[in-house]
């Protein structure tokens, strides 16, 4: 069913998406005399899906790590349109403005979930966590959007008390994503999310994620190596190597006619599978 | 009826009669003096200097002799001591270059300028126990190389730093030192006052996490450049008696160790320093302390912290003997008030647990 | 120096030289000034060991006159070992009265106890604290820890009690209660029981907290609001008991339990026995009572 245009909400959101949600200028970064990745631009819109892919040591990583602020750029800006609608420079902002930023508005899913979760408390807690932080004080309340988002990975809701610990590795990234969009982020980094899987549980993990990024309409960046998944989630990529991006497009377009040789390479060897 | 237990303050004060004559021992056998303990414990005595940071043989031979030969409770009273002294400021960087040595080895040089002395080392007895100490003895008296005063050999550290080969030493000149003792530690910590802690750590818990670094929890390829013991000159500036003047002079133990090497782009490879110093004449803990700096030097030279000796919270957080003692013995104190609310909710919820069981029952029927 | 010198008379009033006592003090202020902030502070060694009240006593060192008069509960007694012997260092190196009735004394020095009669103006409450960081169980570095209070970055905490309520259907923190203190500052009461977690919350006396091996003070101003943590539908509540004070008749005050047989025999009287002896005195001479309330 469509939803009418006349809402007042919606059409906030609708003029919201005419503006760049984060918008990268310049941004370089060196260790010591070697290149991390150097004078990358873009911008990314609300509800749009980027995949930055590139071999090891392309510079993706370091990429994603400055414009998340994880790691501070040697040059360049990155700026975030706040649900307010004022832009702020996010290596201008206060600590603790730029913390609460990265557990409400962001999210950021890591490879390996160990180091995105809690593994000696509950699921439900590590989901309830970020909902915690910003002020939310009812259990029973609590515990029912953990139910909640559980049953949207695809966790059963009897689990709700288990540690990760007594997990396995699809259902902690799984749980590692409910933790994160609980708080309905507008932007989520997503850093080869389903690089430590098997084959078989990789396939259903893309399915669910890409099911839930169109529900919810978020923003995703996602740093891969791997061109399916690039192509099933993304709607634009990105592509690194030796620091530099060499060639952006449309998903399928690039896809379909990588222009820049090593693209070709990368294109032609995803294509033979 | 029953009435709550009284009588503290007079169990207290026969508690310390009974400790004051359990200390005494046999009244028959003469008593312990001073100078005994500080001539004859001597590294004891050391120990009771240097972890107590106050340099006082009789204060730590009286220490030990009241704590009853309990090293750590000695070090107790000797800290409990000092930290009632006015401080009038701070003394001049003692030089170990010159050092009035008793023994000095190199193992990275076969020989060197100076020369290997050996000095009262353990390190080539057998270790049997000698029947004949257990009597009054004479020993020989010991040969003397130097009539006059001895020669003051250069430091291995200096010869390496002469080639460049080590990287350079930290230049302290132009400021107060820091002092743990009168600011509260604020991690991360400057190496500076990191040593100062490690100078004044539990030499067993030290030596331990030393340890560990040579298996393999942060190895740090360490070569003993140079172990210094000796007498050095503490010179105090006080600008009321115009220049610095000697306040005495105090036996030391400086360990200087030569690591793995480290370089970058711009700068060679060049071997890094570790360093320990601790009062009188112990090389186990300054050799420990060097190892030990060394491996908390991880952030600053790039490394990965991957062990427990590389962790400075961790190591500085529980270096302290009498802050680590006080903690764990205070256990001993009574908990009663809370234990009497943890063993409410036990209550409760095994009352509850009976409860659902008693419910499941039921429904069960 | 030789040894002869350094006799008691050496000390200063109170052991601790007045410059040691300006630094304390200063802390102690910046403490006051912030409530439930933690302030470092250079701690001495004492001449009692580290978590046998270190904290407390140099912060009692620090702010008691010859005036003041000083009382020294462990437990809620005036008369267990550790309160006695300290008591005894104070009574030594200050001089100072001490007294065992809440009423009476300036200054009360405290081990996991708040007394059972209210405070009052003017009064000065000392914690002696083993470990004030409430986050140090969930966050063992104090770099992190430091951050967190800086950033009011508390959701850790919460977590912690979600945890308990999901495994047991209750808060299972029966001690050592974590408050939050003038709406900023998630603050360790010290481990008195949570049943007189209430009576810090908007107290008329000053409360000071001391660790001395943590090197730390903290500081709840008179009429300050303390709130203990808690959620919506699991509110915080006080553990009550059952049975009266077996001895004075109490009832909503803290019991300690009785072991009086090896065959379950057992009874619960007050653990403030100076307010247990007070009630016992005022039963007994109810006639010759002149109405002075003390």
């Amino acid at each position: 069913m469509q939803i009418p245009n006349g809402l007042d909400g919606q059409g906030a959101e609708r003029h919201g998406r005419d503006k760049p949600l984060l918008s990268v200028s310049g941004v370089s970064h060196y260790y010591g005399d070697r290149i991390g990745c150097r004078n990358v631009s873009f911008t990314l819109y609300p509800g749009e899906v980027l995949a930055i892919v590139g071999e090891s040591g392309s510079g993706k990583t370091t990429l994603l790590n400055c414009i998340s602020t994880r790691m501070e750029p040697t040059t360049g800006e990155v700026t975030y349109r706040f649900r307010d609608g004022s832009v702020k420079n996010l290596y201008r902002m206060g600590e603790a403005e730029r913390r609460f930023l990265m557990r409400t508005d962001w999210g950021f899913v890591h490879q390996n979930p160990a180091d995105g979760l809690r593994m000696t408390v509950s699921a439900g807690a590590n989901v309830g966590e970020r909902l915690m932080a910003v002020g939310e004080r009812h259990y029973g309340r609590i515990r029912e959007t953990a139910t909640d988002w559980l049953t949207k990975v695809e966790i059963a809701a009897d689990r709700i008390d288990d540690q990760p610990r007594a997990f396995s590795g699809g259902m902690r990234q799984r749980l590692q994503i409910a933790r994160n969009l609980v708080t309905h982020p507008r932007l989520v980094f997503m850093d080869e999310p389903t690089g430590g899987l098997d084959v078989s549980v990789q396939a259903r993990m893309l399915d669910l994620l890409r099911g839930l990024v169109a529900d919810l309409g978020l923003a995703v960046i996602i740093v891969t190596h791997d061109l399916a998944v690039a192509r099933l989630l993304s709607h634009r990529m990105m592509v690194m190597k030796d620091g530099e991006v060499i060639e952006t497009g449309l998903t399928d377009q690039l896809l379909d006619d990588p222009q820049a040789a090593y693209t070709q390479l990368l294109v032609s060897s995803i294509l033979q599978v | 009826m029953y009435v709550a237990v009284k009588g503290g303050e007079k169990a207290i004060d026969n508690a310390h009669r009974l400790l004051a004559d359990r200390r005494r021992g046999d009244p028959e056998i003469s008593e312990l003096s001073l100078d005994q303990i500080s001539g004859q414990l001597s590294l004891a005595v050391d120990r009771v200097m240097s972890e107590g940071s106050l340099y006082d043989r009789e204060l730590a031979a009286l220490a030990i002799k009241q704590a009853r030969g309990d090293l750590i409770e000695a070090i107790f009273l000797v800290r409990a001591y000092r930290t009632t002294l006015p401080r009038f400021g701070y003394s001049e960087p003692i030089d170990t270059g010159d050092m009035k040595l008793e023994r000095r080895i190199s193992a990275t040089y076969k020989d060197l300028p100076g020369g290997q002395m050996l000095g009262p080392t353990f390190d080539y007895t057998h270790r049997l126990l000698d029947p004949a100490l257990a009597g009054e003895t004479v020993p020989d008296a010991p040969e003397r190389r130097f009539e006059e005063a001895p020669e003051k050999p250069m430091r291995v550290s200096d010869i390496l730093a002469g080639e460049g080969l080590i990287e350079p030493d930290g230049d302290p000149s132009g400021r107060d030192p820091a002092d743990i003792t009168r600011t509260p530690l604020e991690f991360p910590l400057e190496r500076e006052t990191r040593l100062q802690a490690l100078s004044r750590g539990d030499e067993g818990f030290l030596l331990a996490l030393g340890y560990s670094t040579q298996r393999g929890y942060a190895r740090n390829h360490p070569f003993v450049g140079e172990i210094r013991i000796g007498e050095v000159e503490v010179e105090f500036e006080a600008p009321e008696l115009g220049g610095a003047s000697v306040l005495g002079r105090v036996q030391i133990t400086e360990c200087q160790m030569v690591n793995q090497f480290k370089g970058s782009a711009k700068a060679p490879p060049q071997f890094t320093r570790s360093y320990g110093l601790v009062f009188g004449q112990s090389e186990r803990k300054a050799m420990s302390m060097a190892l030990c700096d060394r491996a908390l030097r991880a952030g600053e030279l790039g490394e990965d912290r991957v062990a427990a000796a590389q962790d400075e919270e961790f190591v500085i957080s529980h270096s302290d003997n009498v802050q680590a003692t006080g903690f764990v013995e205070h256990l001993k104190l009574p908990h009663y008030v809370d234990f009497q609310a943890e063993l409410e909710l036990v209550r409760k919820m095994r009352a509850e647990h009976a409860h659902r069981a008693e419910n499941m029952q039921e429904a069960a029927e | 120096m030789t040894l002869q010198d350094t006799g008691l008379a050496a000390y200063n009033f109170a052991y601790l030289d007045e410059q040691t006592k300006r630094m304390i003090r200063r802390a102690i202020l910046k403490a006051i000034a912030i409530p439930g902030y933690q302030v470092p502070f250079a701690s001495r060694e004492m001449p009692m060991p580290y978590g046998w009240g270190t904290g407390g006593v140099q912060v009692t060192a620090s702010i008691i006159g010859p005036e003041d008069v000083l009382k020294v509960i462990d437990q809620g007694s005036d008369d267990t070992t550790n309160a006695v012997s300290i008591r005894k260092f104070f009574e030594k190196t200050a001089g100072v009265e001490t007294t065992t009735r809440t009423g009476e004394a300036t200054v009360i020095q405290t081990r996991h106890r708040i007394p059972e009669a209210p405070l009052k103006e003017g009064q000065v409450l000392v914690y002696q604290v083993p470990i004030p960081e409430p986050l140090r169980f969930l966050e063992p570095r104090e770099t992190e820890t430091r951050k967190m209070h800086a950033l009011e970055e508390y959701g850790l905490m919460h977590v912690k009690l979600y945890e308990d309520i999901a495994r047991n259907g209750h808060i299972a923190t029966t001690y050592a209660y974590p408050v939050k203190v003038e709406g900023r500052y998630v603050m360790d009461p010290s481990p008195t029981p949570k049943f007189d977690n209430p009576k810090m919350d908007n107290c008329a006396a000053l409360q000071l907290f001391g660790a001395g091996r943590e090197k730390r003070i903290y500081a709840i101003p008179p009429y300050t609001s303390v709130v203990s943590l808690d959620f919506e539908d699991h509110p915080f509540e006080v553990n009550r008991f059952e049975q009266p004070c077996a001895l004075c008749g109490a009832e909503g005050v803290y019991l300690d339990e009785m072991i009086l047989d090896d065959k379950g025999g057992r009874m619960f009287c007050c653990s403030d026995t100076d307010f247990c002896e007070e009630r016992r005195g005022e039963a007994e001479s109810v006639s010759a009572s002149n109405g002075e309330i003390v």
